[in-house]
């Protein structure tokens, strides 16, 4: 049998599609870091809280409503993404003159805050969250046995990350945000509410880390502390493509978790640090990040 | 308000004044654990619950000894360990710090504490090497080792058939000296070892460990790891097919709060080693009632070792008469132990406490019937077949 840099093709292939999948969490959670920093110039260090509290409701309304996945998949977004605005209304909206260093440290607390009454509540050994029926089982694709729930996540997560992306880039209303980052002043002089439209965006961001979350809640443990494990990782991998840069987070996203993926099979004990060593090379070789512009 | 906090110091002081008359020994025990991280919910505050049942059952108050508990978080690193346990010794006064999950931390406080005035009670990691290599005159292993859960999991996987083995190992000292008790048992026993993954601790994705698990071809994928890492393997291990495929998991190390994480539908058939479990006396039910009712879980092996070594140690220091570590380590050595939860024992030479373990297996969700009804006894492994021979571990103490 021939073999590709001393691995079996066989496992190369399934570690570079678990790669992936771990990608597409990056890359959603990335992207609305990005979306967040882009137009409120706000560092949310509150996204990865925000993602376990997508888990945690998803499991509420599963223990105390009855209600299962695909409705969770729809109402715990709304529900967090709405717990998003008041937050950005009550106090992140005060930061905004100040310097980015305030928003990271509410934030930050406010992360805190969240996981400790988390824990506090349930522990941290996490709470049992099934996959939907629908999903389990799944494929022999030859090299590897795909789980169907794993492959929803690529499927899902590259969805919402290409619908992001066209309707900022491409729509209307995309070119009013792009337009309120650069002018407010000017674009609010044509008649449209920025700061409306600014804790809208907030909580469409928070929306997107919660649904990441409900992604993850039948495959990870559902504990207080499974968004601060993961947020370090998709700092670096926001910083890799670029602050603020939508398309450069997701490309990241998705390009991180296939480096990671070749990581495990190569040296594994690296795996947890190749992402920051990449950060590392790119602030050094060109600081904007890939896909940056230089401010 | 300078007052008050005026008034509240004298009133203090006044206390502190009269108990110094009344009572002859104080001694101040600090429960170093893991109170945020992924080993919170085995040890951290529980820990902390049952010293303060230990002192309370022992009637430290009416026997003229003062026990005061203190607690902290040692976020699973050795240094934050180090750092808490210097302050405590140099500064504090602390005379016995139980507990310190974590392997890494555990070692880094049981250097410490050789040269100090003070006792360690570890009750939460699980290396043997702190009864072999680096074992100190001063540190009690109570709890459970890596070399006795190789023997009864390990054992009792390769009996079954499981002759080849994969680890899917956590980076740092605990994990590899699990493996490298488990492998000695699995090899000594007819079996080979085929591969070894080491995965950063904590870590969340295992599916791509598991997989080159998988492709190894071995019988059994041995989980050198433990609470949260050990539940995501788990989970993962089921959804990726891995354990109907017709290998087998060896959990080397489940507490029983990891089951009820898991949920019995994932976690039933498991064979696991513990030195406790809630269920097994009128002893052992009796007390962790009584637990429950203050920490609102069943204690888990690890809370009970906590409890049950701070109860010898208090013996020791009544006996002893006085709180010097060299005297007390004396006495804790020289008397028997008997407690309800781990029954009579005995404290070895090299600091190792030996009492029976017990191969458990998880309950499928049919045959449990409620919650914590989780294991069911499959073998009592005696004291004295339990943990490695004090001639093997290598300990200077003994030499």
């Amino acid at each position: 049998m021939f073999e590709l840099l001393g691995i079996p093709p066989q496992a190369l292939f399934g570690q570079l599609l678990l790669g992936l999948i771990n990608g597409s969490f990056y890359a959603i959670l990335s992207l609305g870091l990005a979306v967040i920093f882009g137009l409120l110039n706000i560092i949310n260090f509150a996204h990865g809280a925000q993602y376990m509290l997508g888990a945690f409701v998803a499991w509420m309304l599963l223990n105390y409503l009855g209600i299962g996945y695909w409705w969770a998949l729809l109402i715990v977004p709304i529900v967090v993404g709405a717990f998003g605005i008041v937050l950005e209304r009550l106090m992140i909206a005060r930061l905004y003159h100040l310097d980015h260093l305030y928003g990271l440290l509410l934030t930050f607390g406010l992360a805190l805050i969240i996981q400790g009454l988390l824990r506090n509540q349930y522990g941290i050994s996490g709470l049992p969250y099934s996959i939907p029926p629908q999903l389990a089982g799944g494929q022999n694709l030859g090299f590897m046995f795909l789980p169907n729930y794993r492959g929803w996540v690529v499927v899902a997560s590259l969805a919402v990350c290409v619908a992001t992306w066209f309707v900022i880039e491409k729509t209307r209303l995309g070119a009013y945000l792009r337009a309120a980052t650069e002018n407010p002043t000017l674009v609010g002089a044509f008649g449209i509410n920025v700061p409306r439209m600014i804790t809208l965006t907030y909580g469409f961001g928070v929306a997107l880390a919660a649904f990441a979350g409900v992604l993850a809640a039948p495959v990870y443990s559902v504990n207080p502390n499974m968004g601060a494990d993961l947020i370090i990782v998709v700092f670096a991998v926001v910083v890799i493509g670029g602050m603020g840069s939508i398309l450069g987070s997701i490309v990241t996203g998705f390009g991180l978790g296939l480096v990671e993926g070749l990581t495990k099979v190569f040296y594994p004990e690296a795996s947890s640090v190749v992402i920051f060593v990449i950060m590392a090379i790119v602030l050094l070789v060109k600081p904007a990040g890939l896909f940056g512009r230089a401010a | 308000m300078t007052k008050t906090g005026f008034l509240l110091a004298s009133l203090a002081a006044s206390l502190m004044a009269t108990s110094a008359l009344a009572q002859d020994i104080t001694v101040k025990i600090g429960v170093l654990n893991d109170r945020s991280g992924i080993y919170a919910d085995l040890s951290g505050e529980g820990s902390v619950i049952a010293a303060r049942m230990a002192a309370e059952d022992f009637g430290a108050a009416e026997k003229g000894i003062k026990v005061e508990i203190v607690s902290a978080d040692h976020q699973n690193k050795p240094d934050v360990a180090s750092t808490i346990a210097r302050q405590w010794l140099d500064q504090d006064g602390v005379n016995a710090i139980v507990d310190v999950p974590t392997s890494s931390a555990a070692l880094a406080v049981n250097e410490i504490i050789k040269d100090a005035n003070a006792l360690f009670i570890n009750s939460g990691a699980a290396s043997s090497d702190l009864t072999g290599p680096a074992c100190s005159p001063h540190t009690v292993h109570w709890t459970y080792d890596t070399w006795a859960l190789a023997n009864g999991t390990g054992s009792a996987m390769v009996q079954q058939g499981g002759d080849s083995w994969f680890f899917l190992t956590a980076d740092y000292a605990f994990g590899h000296a699990l493996e490298r008790d488990t492998a000695a048992v699995v090899e000594a026993a007819g079996g080979k070892v085929v591969g070894t993954v080491r995965h950063p601790f904590p870590g969340t994705d295992f599916s791509s460990f598991l997989l080159q698990a998988q492709a190894s071809g071995a019988k059994v994928i041995g989980l050198a790891n433990a609470g949260g890492d050990t539940i995501n393997s788990i989970k993962q291990a089921a959804e990726f097919g891995i354990t109907q495929a017709g290998q087998a998991l060896a959990g080397l190390l489940i507490f029983i709060t990891d089951v009820h994480a898991l949920g019995l539908q994932t976690a039933q058939g498991l064979v696991l080693t513990e030195s406790f479990y809630w269920d097994l006396n009128d002893g052992t039910r009796e007390w962790s009632a009584r637990f429950e009712a203050a920490d609102g879980d069943k204690p888990t092996m690890v809370q009970a070792g906590v409890y049950a070594g701070v109860l010898h140690y208090l013996k020791a220091v009544e006996a002893a008469g006085t709180n010097e570590a060299d005297a007390v380590i004396a006495k804790m050595k020289e008397m028997p132990t008997d407690d309800p939860l781990f029954g009579k024992g005995e404290i070895r030479a090299d600091g190792r406490k030996v009492h029976d373990m017990y191969l458990f297996r998880v309950k499928s969700p049919e045959q449990s019937s409620g919650a914590w009804d989780y294991y069911e006894t499959l073998a009592t492994i005696p004291a004295d077949k339990a943990f490695r021979p004090m001639a093997d571990g290598n300990c200077p103490l003994v030499k």
